[in-house]
């Protein structure tokens, strides 16, 4: 019992950095925005600018959930943005050749599975850094892409694929729901078994795990699949949003914005403890704070900037050095009379 | 023994894929066997030579730098921006731009070094900075008239090598490759500063208990591949005559796998300059033996990304069999 309130106290600290980010955010929106939280039920669903930055973040935080539990085992995978405009470009060929929406869906979820099947391959078999495994396919994963494409942009007109980016379940956006599913299945996974505990371990020490008798290599191959599986359902959504698959700028800077959110929850890129909240938060941030930029007029090509000023700007706040400098002086200050 | 091996394998490696890139090319095609090929190669290479350079030296202390491609925008948009706009003397913009490019690099490597947050995530944040900076000065393509850019850099700087039946032309962005390349090696090779790179890119622990200057030798490899990002921007908006913010997208990534694809270990401490400009070579033969062959300009990214499992997959190999050497008598 002792030991379990200050633990308790620390992962709800760790999150507060993110939701003050975030809070902050939508106070400035409340003032300088105006109709920034009106919500409108019309046709059975719900509509506002709030519901957007949820539907539009709903791809940024499925891929920052798979995203999480690979740098939880201290890896990461640049490949997510290649993954989706593959699983998009076998979901929309298979849909323009009248294939039916269900076998669209598991062809994708397929290609996801065995794109990540091989990040993990390649980072426990032939024991590359995972920056390194993971490039090779996210520069190979484009040309794969264009290949099922034929270098064409693919669309198709099935209704009930379409239906996916486009239809809304119980007044909200389908994205949103699978955001929503796939969090909470990713929790209950990594929280209510004992998964969490050995993917921690994992990115701790793979060494000292497997000693231990935690499968490591088996627990880092399951991350990286089921960061595949997330980025093709990025890839899902995405593709049948436009009814349409283009190879070129499918998913393009996903990864980037996925890391983002994942570093912005909280979740030490070294590996090791993680949060799925928060990079559920992170990606809410970045997707809260795209949409006030556009909102105060920035262009679409400079909104990047400040982004990444943010981004700094919590990963020094994260900084151990910046942190125990901070405390430092905190604690110099009331004796700074007696030093010269 | 081992590092001797380490070292020279994949180099022999690099090799062997360029002169049998070439080869296929000269036996496939009628006519690639040629001068003309071997001067666009460089030429159409010159800017992304002078990127993986910098790339090298970043790589080889054991960091990333994936800022490369927007930096290369940035200053393609900067120097158009500055001689077109601003009315500034176009050897004073490139001057200004690179000094911009080092304080830059110099910038992402204090805040790498000093509050410990990994590389890869300080210099992907600089990406999207200097993407956002190069939209900012000016959102769209601007070209470079100036009569001195026109005339001086790129009509009466142009070398003639007397090659060939009618000689062959070398402009001023292939002399820029060439003089980067030859001081990255002579930097590298011959000074003080550069085994350092070598040294912290190791075994930074090990470097540092030697009382080599980690720190400082750090902040100047991103400093050097700021500096040769901004270079390789300037050679590129020569290159098209224009400066262009929304260029080089993804470039750093084929710099890295010029890098790789060189024979320099992605972990740092092992490789070369020269090994990098074979790499570069290699990528550019690749992208001419496919327009030669007018197949799918989606064959390029698949073979460079087999290239570089190729390659990664060879070091592995090197390193697993010099371990094995070593175990018995290091247990």
């Amino acid at each position: 019992m002792t030991k379990r309130g200050p633990q308790l106290d620390r992962s709800v600290l760790r999150l507060a950095l993110p939701v003050a980010a975030l809070g902050l955010l939508l106070a400035f929106n409340a003032i300088f925005t105006p109709g920034f939280f009106t919500l409108e039920w019309r046709d059975g669903r719900l509509y506002g600018t709030l519901v957007d930055i949820l539907n539009h973040g709903s791809k940024v935080g499925i891929v920052a959930i798979g995203m999480t539990l690979v740098i939880a085992t201290g890896g990461v995978d640049l490949s997510v943005g290649a993954v989706v405009a593959i699983a998009g470009a076998v979901a929309a060929t298979l849909a323009s050749r009248d294939a039916g929406t269900p076998l669209c869906v598991l062809a994708a979820a397929g290609v996801g599975i065995a794109a990540g099947a091989w990040n993990g391959l390649l980072v426990t078999l032939l024991k590359l850094q995972p920056i390194v495994a993971t490039m090779i396919l996210m520069v190979t994963g484009r040309g794969i892409a264009q290949l099922i494409t034929g270098g064409m942009i693919i669309t198709f007109d099935s209704t009930s694929l379409s239906s996916i980016g486009n239809g809304s379940i119980a007044g909200l956006p389908v994205p949103v729901t699978m955001l929503a599913v796939a969090l909470v299945a990713a929790w209950a996974a990594t929280r209510r078994t004992a998964l969490g505990l050995f993917l921690e371990s994992v990115g701790d020490s793979a060494a000292a795990s497997w000693l231990s008798g935690v499968p490591a290599r088996t627990i880092t191959v399951v991350a990286y699949t089921v960061c595949g599986l997330c980025a093709a359902a990025a890839g899902l959504i995405e593709c049948s949003y436009i009814r349409a698959a283009d190879a070129n700028n499918a998913g393009l800077f996903l990864e980037l914005d996925a890391i983002l959110a994942v570093v912005i929850g909280g979740t030490a890129l070294t590996g090791g403890r993680f949060s799925l909240v928060g990079s559920f938060i992170g990606a809410l941030l970045i997707q809260a704070l795209t949409k006030t930029l556009y909102m105060q007029n920035v262009s679409a090509e400079i909104a990047p900037a400040p982004k990444a000023l943010v981004v700094l700007a919590v990963c020094l706040l994260y900084s151990p050095t910046l942190r125990e400098r901070i405390r430092g002086v905190l604690r110099r200050t009331p004796a700074t009379g007696t030093t010269p | 023994m081992t590092g001797v091996s380490a070292r020279v394998i994949p180099l022999l490696a690099t090799l062997a894929v360029l002169v049998g890139a070439f080869a296929a090319g000269a036996l496939l095609f009628d006519n690639f066997a040629s001068w003309a090929v071997v001067r666009n190669l460089f030429i159409d290479n010159a800017a992304l030579g002078v990127a993986a350079i910098g790339a090298s030296l970043v790589i080889l202390s054991g960091g990333i730098d994936l800022s490369i491609g927007s930096v290369m925008a940035f200053t393609g948009i900067f120097v158009a921006w500055l001689i077109e706009k601003q009315g500034v003397h176009p050897l004073a913009a490139m001057a200004m731009a690179t000094t911009v490019g080092l304080a830059f690099g110099i910038g992402q490597g204090v805040i790498i070094q000093r509050f410990a947050i990994p590389a890869f995530l300080v210099t992907l944040a600089g990406m999207f900075l200097a993407r956002g900076a190069a939209f900012w000065i000016y959102p769209q393509s601007l070209g470079i008239r100036h009569e001195f850019v026109a005339s001086t850099m790129n009509d009466a700087m142009t070398f003639r090598l007397p090659v060939g039946p009618r000689g062959v032309a070398i402009p001023l962005t292939v002399d820029i490759f060439l003089v980067v390349a030859a001081a990255a090696v002579y930097f590298l090779r011959c000074t003080r500063a550069g085994r350092c790179v070598y040294a912290i890119g190791d075994d930074a622990e090990a470097a540092r208990l030697m009382g080599i200057p980690v720190a400082r030798t750090r902040i100047m490899t991103y400093g050097l591949c700021g500096m040769c990002s901004a270079l390789a921007g300037i050679v590129f908006a020569l290159y098209q005559q224009s400066g262009n913010p929304a260029s080089c997208t993804g470039w750093e990534l084929d710099a890295i796998a010029a890098v790789v694809i060189g024979g320099t270990r992605l972990r740092g401490g092992v490789g070369s300059v020269q090994g990098t400009v074979l790499g570069v070579l290699i990528l550019g033969l690749i992208q001419t033996l496919i327009t030669f062959g007018d197949v799918n300009s989606w064959l390029t990214r698949i073979a460079v990304g087999g290239l570089m499992l190729g390659f990664v997959a060879l070091q592995r190999l090197i390193e697993s069999i010099a371990d094995r050497g070593r175990a018995p008598g290091r247990a």
